[in-house]
């Protein structure tokens, strides 16, 4: 029970103080989640955040079901999703209900633009930690490398550079076994 | 009940069919808006900033809004449990498949090569949210070195370094950095 519980607390926590959606949570969640509760292991991470953005969806709301399905099953995911879901509902309407055009004040402006340069460096330092766990040698270093090159410069969907380390991981493994083989 | 099951299935087919969240969704709701005829084109772009402002996911703030906006505080609950579904049920099948086939030596290199492809696609996020935050457009551009000064939004700039230290070197939590990065902003960026 006390876990149901502190899977929202922590997912509503994440859920209030970070901006923008999608990626800009990620940070926080890897924090919380590897650093803080040790819920998931660096690579569990990057595992969780791969099968997240290669399905439909928003990424925390599908990060929060794999978290709370890992820690305490259906119960845990669906308290997870509870969490961060409410503050991005409860703030739409106090905003509609109560305090009316906000986005156009100078004060939420610069705050959010503020945020938004604090997130860029974040998202960094977080990509950093995870590839020092999961970067380990040069194929990866490739891949790692040939993912960010086709999305940036080619304007590839992020699925198709999912879909690509997945191919290039399996001929790696196809290509070994059958050298082990011949020896 | 009609508004209510026209709102539910509307964000649930949004939910299922968008890949890459928020964003990628945005324009699958301006679709779905317009087919009720519900909102302008202006009140929309007002969805966007709000989502953008306020905390959490963008398609939630975006589904709360649309479903206030049809039917009351009700719509708002329905369109946002509509849009959350398909993740979850999705996610969970998924994780099944995954532990089923834990021992495949195959299914692990698969993801021995997907950690490193996941952790370029986010390293590739962080281009796209610069040129929106510390730059004016492309950062792969003649510009930079041509108008580096009209080009590079200084206080953004010094935000972000402040951050990477902070972040990296006294590994500060982001959500304490997103609180201090929000108030600078507000005192200063203006």
């Amino acid at each position: 029970m006390k876990l149901i519980w502190e899977l929202f607390f922590t997912f509503l926590k994440i859920g209030t103080f970070t901006f923008g959606g999608g990626l800009a949570m990620l940070p926080a969640m890897r924090r919380i989640a590897v650093e803080e509760k040790a819920w998931l292991t660096e690579e569990e991470m990057v595992d969780c955040l791969a099968l997240s953005q290669s399905l439909p969806g928003m990424l925390a709301v599908n990060v929060a079901v794999y978290i709370g399905n890992r820690k305490k099953n259906l119960i845990g995911s669906i308290s997870a999703v509870l969490g961060v879901v409410l503050p991005a509902l409860v703030s739409i309407l106090v905003i509609l209900l109560f305090l009316g055009r906000i986005e156009d004040n100078p004060y939420v402006q610069g705050a959010f633009e503020g945020i938004k340069a604090a997130s860029v460096a974040l998202i960094l330092v977080a990509a950093y930690k995870m590839g020092r766990q999961t970067v380990k040698n040069k194929l990866e270093a490739m891949i790692a490398l040939i993912s960010f090159a086709i999305i940036v410069f080619a304007g590839v969907n992020a699925i198709w550079a999912v879909v690509f380390g997945g191919l290039a991981g399996l001929a790696a493994y196809l290509y070994r076994r059958k050298k082990g083989r011949c020896v | 009940m009609m508004p209510f099951v026209n709102l539910f299935v509307m964000f649930f087919r949004i939910g299922f069919f968008s890949f890459g969240g928020g964003y990628a969704m945005l324009p699958l709701i301006f679709q779905g808006v317009q087919d009720f005829g519900i909102m302008t084109a202006a009140e929309f772009s007002r969805l966007v900033a709000l989502s953008q402002v306020t905390p959490g996911p963008i398609a939630v703030n975006a589904a709360t809004y649309v479903g206030y906006q049809y039917a009351g505080i009700g719509g708002a609950f329905v369109a946002t449990a509509g849009v959350t579904l398909p993740s979850f049920v999705l996610v969970l099948i998924a994780m099944h498949f995954i532990r089923r086939f834990q021992e495949s030596q195959a299914l692990n290199a698969v993801l021995t090569g997907i950690r490193p492809a996941t952790v370029g696609m986010i390293a590739s996020a962080v281009i796209f949210l610069a040129e929106n935050s510390l730059f004016n457009g492309s950062v792969f551009s003649i510009n930079v070195i041509q108008h580096g000064k009209d080009y590079i939004n200084l206080l953004p700039c010094i935000i972000f370094i402040g951050t990477i230290v902070l972040a990296g070197k006294f590994n500060i939590g982001p959500i304490k950095l997103t609180v201090i990065a929000g108030i600078i902003g507000a005192l200063i960026v203006r």
